[in-house]
C-alpha cells in the first residue's frame, strides 16, 4: 500500500513533466532505488501497472536501476558496504554506520513522444 | 536542408568540413565521427530508410562498433537508425533526443531527465508545515507504532498532565472511525481525525490541511497520532520536528530489527506499558539494544501510560522541546523587528 502511493508520487512527476514537454505518450520510466531505501521494487512494479493505467504512462515499461548502499563507518572511518539499514561494519562489527548512499527513491529520467 | 541540424547543400557546416557528430555514450566515453556530404543531396531525420549503408566507428575506449544508416534515393540520413545501432553493452544513449536536438512537431522519442525524489512533493509539503512551526513557535511531534501499542492511551495521559501548562492540538490518523478524536477530546483540547481510508499513512498534505483546521496557537504542542503502522508512516515527512516510536512491552524484543526504516527515522522511543514487564517474559533491555542496533542515537524512555510510570522524563523531553522551538520564534520576531529598525531609519534618512 506504501507502494502505491509511491507509484502515484512517481505518475505524478512523469505527468507534469510530459505535459510541461509536451509529450503524447511516455514509453519508459527510469527510477533509481537505493537498496537501503524503503522500497520493495517487485511491489513498486505492480502498484506502477496499477496507477499508470488510462493516463499519458499507460503502458510504459518501467525500469528499476538499483543503487548500492554504502554507508560510512564511525569508528573506523571507512566507507563500507551495507546490505541493510542496521547492518554492521564488515571491518570492525560496529552498528554505527551512516548510509551516504542507497537511501534513494527518485524518477531519473523518462522516455516520450 | 535538414531541418534538424542546418547540414546541406551549400550550407555551412559546423566543426570543419565535413559534418560532424559527437555522441557520449551511457559508459561516458565520447566519440565523434564525420560525414562526407556531396553537394546535391538533402537528409532527412524522420524518413523511413530505404537502401542501407554501413560504416564504422572506433570508440575511446578501443573498441570497434559498425552501424547502419537508412538513405532514401536522395541520400537521407535516418538518425533513428542511427541511434539504435549506437548501443554499447546493450545500452542506448539518446542525448537528448536521436537527432541530438528537439524538433516541435517532429515525432521523436526522446529522454527527459527529471532526477527527482519521489516522495518530493509531499517533501515540499512537509517543508512547508515545519517553516509553519518554526514560526509560531510550534512543537510538533509525530506519533508512530504499530496498531495496539498504546499510543492513544499515552497521548491522553501525556495530555492530562500537560494541559495546564501549555496549548495543545492533535491530530488522528486512522482508517476509519474518529473514535480517537473522541477520546482525545474528551480531556478538552481541540482533535480532528483523519480517515485515510484505504491509506497506511498520514501524509504532508493532510496535515497542512489539518494545520489550517485546527489553528494551533503560537507556542503550542502539536501532537500528530500516525496510522497504526510501524512500514509506511516512516518514509513520509510530516514537517515535525520529531519522529516518536512507541513500542510496547507485549511485542517482540526484536521488533526494531524486524521494523528498521520506523525506529531509524524515530529520534525518539517510548518503551510502552513496562508496568507488564513483572508478567512477561521480556527483556525490555535487548529491546533497547535492538532498538540501539538499527538507531545509535535514538533517545529510549521506559513509560507505562496507564500507571504513569516513567512519564516524567518524557515529559521534560517535551518541555525543552517547546523551550528550542520558543526559541526559533523570538530569533525570527527578533530579525523581523531588527529589520523593522533598519527599514525605518532608512526611511528617516530619506
Amino acid at each position: 500500500m506504501h507502494e502505491m502511493s509511491l507509484a502515484e508520487g512517481v505518475l505524478q512527476l512523469v505527468e507534469d513533466t510530459a505535459r510541461r514537454e509536451q509529450a503524447h505518450k511516455v514509453k519508459l520510466v527510469v527510477l533509481e532505488i537505493g537498496r537501503l531505501s524503503s522500497v520493495e521494487p517487485e511491489a513498486l512494479k505492480f502498484c506502477f501497472e496499477a496507477v499508470t493505467h488510462g493516463s499519458i504512462a499507460h503502458g510504459a515499461a518501467l525500469e528499476i536501476v538499483a543503487v548500492p548502499g554504502i554507508g560510512w563507518c564511525m569508528p573506523c572511518g571507512a566507507r563500507v558496504p551495507m546490505e541493510e539499514v542496521f547492518g554492521c561494519c564488515p571491518q570492525c562489527g560496529s552498528h554505527q554506520v551512516q548510509p551516504t548512499s542507497g537511501t534513494e527513491m527518485r524518477v531519473k529520467e523518462i522516455e516520450i513522444e | 536542408m535538414c531541418t534538424v541540424c542546418g547540414c546541406g547543400a551549400g550550407e555551412t557546416r559546423i566543426e570543419g568540413e565535413a559534418h560532424e557528430h559527437t555522441h557520449v555514450h551511457a559508459d561516458g566515453t565520447a566519440h565523434s565521427h564525420a560525414h562526407e556530404h556531396a553537394d546535391e543531396h538533402s537528409h532527412s531525420h524522420d524518413e523511413a530508410p530505404l537502401g542501407v549503408h554501413a560504416h564504422s566507428h572506433q570508440h575511446a575506449d578501443g573498441s570497434v562498433h559498425s552501424h547502419a544508416h537508412g538513405h532514401d534515393g536522395e541520400h537521407a540520413h535516418s538518425h533513428e537508425q542511427h541511434l539504435h545501432a549506437h548501443g554499447v553493452g546493450g545500452d542506448l544513449d539518446y542525448g537528448s533526443g536521436p537527432a541530438h536536438a528537439h524538433v516541435p512537431g517532429m515525432s521523436q522519442a526522446r529522454m527527459v531527465q527529471i532526477e527527482q525524489d519521489i516522495l518530493s512533493k509531499n517533501n515540499g509539503y512537509a517543508g512547508e508545515n515545519r517553516q509553519s512551526f518554526d514560526d509560531r513557535g510550534i512543537f510538533a511531534l509525530n506519533l508512530v507504532s504499530s496498531p495496539g501499542s498504546g499510543k492513544t492511551t499515552l497521548l491522553v495521559k501525556t495530555i492530562e498532565l500537560l494541559k495546564d501548562k501549555v496549548a495543545i492540538s492533535v491530530v488522528e490518523g486512522d482508517q476509519q472511525t474518529s473514535n480517537d478524536a473522541e477520546r482525545i477530546r474528551a480531556t478538552g483540547v481541540p482533535a480532528l481525525q483523519i480517515n485515510t481510508g484505504k491509506g497506511c499513512h498520514l501524509d504532508a498534505h493532510m496535515v497542512g490541511h489539518a494545520l489550517e483546521k485546527l489553528k494551533p496557537a503560537d507556542e503550542s504542542l502539536f501532537l500528530i497520532e500516525n496510522v497504526g503502522n510501524l512500514v509506511c508512516p516512516a518514509a513520509f515527512d510530516l514537517g515535525e520536528q520529531h519522529k516518536v516510536a512507541i513500542l510496547s512491552v507485549t511485542e517482540g524484543e526484536d521488533k526494531p530489527l524486524k521494523y528498521p526504516d520506523m525506529f531509524r527515522a524515530a529520534d525518539v522511543m517510548l518503551l510502552n506499558k513496562c508496568d507488564l514487564l513483572p508478567y512477561l517474559e521480556y527483556d525490555a533491555d535487548l529491546a533497547e539494544a535492538n532498538a540501539r542496533r538499527v538507531n545509535p542515537d535514538l533517545t529510549i524512555f521506559r513509560v507505562s501510560a496507564s500507571t504513569g510510570d516513567g512519564l516524567s522524563a518524557w515529559l521534560d523531553w517535551i518541555a525543552a522541546g517547546l523551550e528550542a522551538q520558543r526559541g526559533k520564534r523570538s530569533e525570527t520576531v527578533d530579525g523581523l523587528k531588527r529589520r523593522v529598525a533598519e527599514l525605518e531609519r532608512q526611511l528617516a534618512g530619506k
